[in-house]
């Protein structure tokens, strides 16, 4: 049964990543069907090479550290405080995560750098230092954090801290003994996701860190792309598979040791209005990080794709005959939304029944390491996944290179490794006793899934579905490789805009820009409304 | 319209495939591949595939035009930025994406040539292009079809309020009064910021270019990563510059870059906001070629004549910010008014280029950037 489950995945994952990654890592490193792993040594004695690991790994070890600093009261806040307008900014705090990163920098610059608001108020920029990739990193993870600790700690019964106080431990006991172990697996979830997006971090860091900062996928992008020394981009690949890996297992270990099964319950009945100062500030506080961090480098977006009179940048996406594309700007909003619906439905499928074949304690070694396997489509570089698919997916029966499908499969890949991330910890805490007592009730497994799991998990897959599909809508860098040039997507009709001179262009682009941001964000709020509006069913 | 339909019917298909479990899922391709316009699935077929890089820009009644005239259907499949269309299109060269590639410069075809890309043709009105353009003439295996110069644009409003004359030369970019002044693309991962390093390399020599560097480093050169950041971000004479309150007058981006400033200027200016230093330009020319093991060789062929006629050499400029190649090719009146092509702008071999391109970005990355 559960081999049947995992096999669609497995298949998958073999076909559309396993292949062509190990395709285009193989013709940079074998010479005549030789591989020449000697050639890791020479590319490791490089001091340049060792500087870019160096600051790849320093940089997302404080990345993640200050976006759970700052992320973590904010998922408690969205966890158990009832306020108004929650539902909008809870959309409106993951619309960053799914910006290209072209656009993200571009609002940075304008945020941190000359003129920005910090510069206009204390003369303090911080463009070229290591802060603005930190803080814009923090900007686009802040939502990771939010929905992957806060969506379960909604779920999680107040009423068992409420005992352990009544029983006479102090606030943060009860925390520390109750709350917290309960957390630890969405906790380190979310760590791990913000790791692994600021450790393979590109955009941000080519755009904000300049010519000087330089991550491992960056310097991957220069070799493969601009370079073209397959051999050296293709050890860098190795060696970013090694250490995303390494981390991929010491979750898992770490998961597995804290995992236990958790009285959920639904999450409308465990949020309440702040009570007394403290909880008020901290309202204010969180309401006030989110303003500065993630709203105001929007509104600056906002703010110059404005700054035409009677919408002139808007009106402009409408006019095909600009020359930039050979279809109108505006069509490539259609297009993202319908690459984005196939892809989260691949994406769903997938990572669910991935998810369902991990639940299981019991599930074997192999299974175990599936669960990280999964994960591994985060932590290679776009370009390579790219490349790959051109060189590997070219002969039939997967001449797969000039259909549209391709484009959802790579969004798809990126968006299974959330779905299962959202999932599992949900389905893990699903009591394993209901199950098996619907087993001894006479149901199939099928019927024990519909009847004991969906229910409980339909918010999770709501929440996994949301992120996939925003995934989708924002991905950038495997997308720009196979978007045919009649059907761009949003953010390669945005890159392609900012990539030509001219005011009209910059304004459009700021235009379009604001219309992902409103398309994401319409999305996301669809997604809060049905979850509100199906919770009485649980 | 008809395109839209197909699409939508399209992921139906594969909504019923997902369904099922991916089953099929290379069934659902291939028969998409047969029942759309994909390049062509045998010798006699009417699709022309041409591979670009994304700057590629047609007028619609002009492909028409062609279509029509030749019974091709083109179909164009732009491929990332200039340097990886080509590394893209090297990669696939056993099993090529279509049938003629547009877009490699001078600074990469030898990398091209080397690697096989192309095989031997010579276009219909060949004997019309510029001689100064001419390449691999031996071999007729690239066809140049436009060219450009990459220079210092410098923003009009800031050296009139400044009353600072604006700098004509690479010796003027390393003067006192242009401290601070100037931004540049890196030369690792920017076509502009090679192209620019290439031009100093060709103006001081093998052994004067460093010297040149250096002093340009001790003047304040600032480097960005890309063309993108450097002229929407730093330059202050762009429309994203200014409103982005960017404080560098001095860019490196391409001779056509002021016309552009009006064409898309919202109002448009009557002049440009930007002017180019005219003695500090360095010549790109881009070629097409055939690709080896094409599927439409023929359809291929035509095209590359269609890319040297009259109608398609004068219809490039004002879509793709470029000059033609071609002996008297209409240059518009934009060009000529805003941004007049460099005189004598700096030259190389690509045999040179392809000799030193590697050493010279890196020990320019170690002088400049470390």
């Amino acid at each position: 049964m559960r081999l049947g489950l995992i096999a669609v995945p497995v298949a998958f994952f073999a076909l559309f990543f396993a292949y062509p990654v190990t395709a285009i890592v193989a013709r940079g490193l074998q010479v005549d069907g030789v591989w020449q792993f000697g050639r890791l040594w020479d590319v490791l004695g490089e001091s340049d090479i060792r500087h870019v690991l160096w600051f790849t790994t320093w940089q997302a070890l404080a990345s993640t550290a200050l976006t759970l600093l700052i992320a973590l009261p904010g998922a408690y806040v969205f966890a158990r405080f009832d306020f108004p307008g929650k539902q909008i900014l809870r959309a409106v705090v993951t619309i960053p995560f799914v910006l290209p990163t072209v656009v993200v920098g571009t609002a940075f610059l304008a945020l941190l750098g000359r003129g920005g608001l910090l510069d206009e108020l204390w003369g303090v920029r911080l463009d070229t230092t290591v802060w603005a990739i930190l803080l814009a990193h923090v900007f686009f993870n802040y939502a990771v954090v939010v929905r992957t600790v806060g969506g379960l700690w909604a779920q999680l019964d107040p009423r068992q801290e409420e005992a352990a106080r009544m029983l006479g431990a102090s606030r943060l006991t009860a925390w520390r003994t109750v709350t917290l172990p309960a957390l630890g697996p969405a906790v380190a979830a979310a760590a791990l996701m913000v790791f692994l997006f600021t450790f393979t971090s590109f955009g941000v860091v080519q755009i904000l860190g300049g010519p000087t900062f330089s991550t491992l996928e960056v310097e991957i992008y220069r070799q493969t792309s601009e370079i073209f020394d397959l051999s050296t981009a293709a050890v860098l690949t190795i060696i970013q598979f090694l250490a995303v890996g390494a981390i991929l297992a010491v979750h898992a270990w770490t998961v597995r040791r804290r995992e236990s099964a958790l009285r959920l319950v639904d999450a409308s009945v465990t949020a309440r209005r702040p009570r007394g100062a403290g909880q008020w500030a901290l309202l204010a506080g969180v309401l006030a990080v989110i303003v500065v961090l993630l709203l105001l480098p929007l509104a600056v977006l906002v703010q110059r794709s404005l700054d035409a009179p009677d919408f002139g940048y808007y009106r402009a996406l409408t006019d095909a005959d600009g020359g930039v594309f050979l279809v109108a700007p505006i069509e490539a909003i259609g297009n993202s939304l319908q690459y984005a619906v196939v892809a989260t439905l691949i994406a769903v499928l997938i990572g669910g029944l991935a998810a369902a074949a991990l639940t299981r304690r019991d599930a074997g070694r192999f299974v175990r390491g599936f669960d990280a396997l999964l994960m591994l489509p985060l932590g290679v570089s776009a370009v390579t996944v790219g490349f790959g698919f051109l060189i590997a997916l070219d002969e039939p029966p997967l001449d797969l290179r000039s259909t549209w499908i391709l484009v959802p499969l790579a969004q798809a890949l990126v968006g299974v490794p959330f779905v299962v991330r959202t999932m599992l910890p949900v389905l893990r805490a699903v009591d394993q006793r209901l199950r098996e007592a619907a087993s001894v009730l006479g149901a199939s497994p099928w019927r024990v899934w519909r009847e004991v799991d969906l229910p409980m998990v339909r918010r999770a897959l709501l929440i996994a579905a949301g992120f996939a599909f925003a995934v989708s809508l924002g991905e950038f860098g495997a997308t720009v490789f196979i978007a045919r040039p009649d059907n761009p997507t949003l953010p390669v009709a945005v890159a392609r805009l900012l990539g030509r001179a001219g005011e009209l262009n910059y304004g459009q682009a700021m235009a379009l820009s604001t219309v992902l941001m409103v398309v994401c964000a319409v999305a996301l709020l669809v997604l809060e409304r049905l979850r509100t509006d199906r919770t009485g069913e649980f | 319209m008809s395109n839209t339909h197909k699409r939508i019917t399209r992921q139906r298909c594969a909504a019923v495939v997902v369904g099922l479990g991916m089953v099929g899922l290379s069934a659902c391709g291939s028969s998409d591949s047969q029942g759309s316009d994909t390049g062509g699935s045998g010798s006699g077929s009417k699709t022309v595939t041409l591979v670009a890089h994304d700057s590629w820009a047609v007028s619609k009644d002009v492909i028409a035009a062609f279509e029509k005239q030749s019974g091709y259907k083109v179909k164009v499949l732009e491929d990332g930025d200039a340097g990886q269309a080509v590394n893209k299109a090297i990669l696939t060269k056993d099993n090529p994406q279509g049938d003629v590639f547009f877009g490699v410069d001078n600074t990469l075809l030898s990398r091209a040539l080397d690697n096989d890309l192309f095989q031997s043709y010579e276009p219909k009105g060949s004997d019309l292009v510029l001689p100064e353009y001419r390449a691999d003439q031996d071999q007729h295996r690239v066809t140049p079809i436009d060219t450009g110069d990459i220079c210092v644009n410098y923003d009009r409003a800031y050296f009139s309020e400044h009353k600072l004359a604006p700098p004509t030369s690479y010796d003027d970019l390393v003067k006192p009064a242009y401290k601070d002044l100037l931004v540049t693309e890196n030369a690792s991962t920017s076509s502009p910021g090679l192209g620019f390093l290439l031009g100093t390399a060709a103006k001081y020599g093998d052994d004067g270019w460093e010297d040149y560097w250096k002093k340009l480093k001790a003047n304040g050169v600032k480097v960005v990563d890309g063309w993108e950041q450097a002229y929407n971000e730093e330059f202050s004479g762009s429309a994203g510059g200014k409103k982005a309150g960017a404080d560098r007058p001095l860019v490196v981006s391409y001779a056509s870059s002021p016309p552009a400033e009006v064409i898309y200027g919202d109002p448009k200016p009557t002049t440009a906001p930007t002017g180019v230093a005219t003695g500090t330009c360095f010549r790109q020319v881009e070629y097409a070629g055939l690709l080896s093991n094409a599927e439409n060789a023929a359809g291929g062929k035509a095209l590359l004549d269609f890319m040297l006629t009259k109608t398609f050499q004068d219809d490039m400029p004002l879509n793709m910010f470029v000059y033609p190649v071609r002996e008297g090719a209409q240059v518009p009146e934009e060009f000529t008014k805003f941004g007049p092509q460099a005189k004598d702008p700096e030259t190389m071999d690509p045999a040179k280029i392809a000799d030193n391109r590697d050493d010279w970005v890196k020990s320019w990355t170690s002088l400049v950037l470390k």
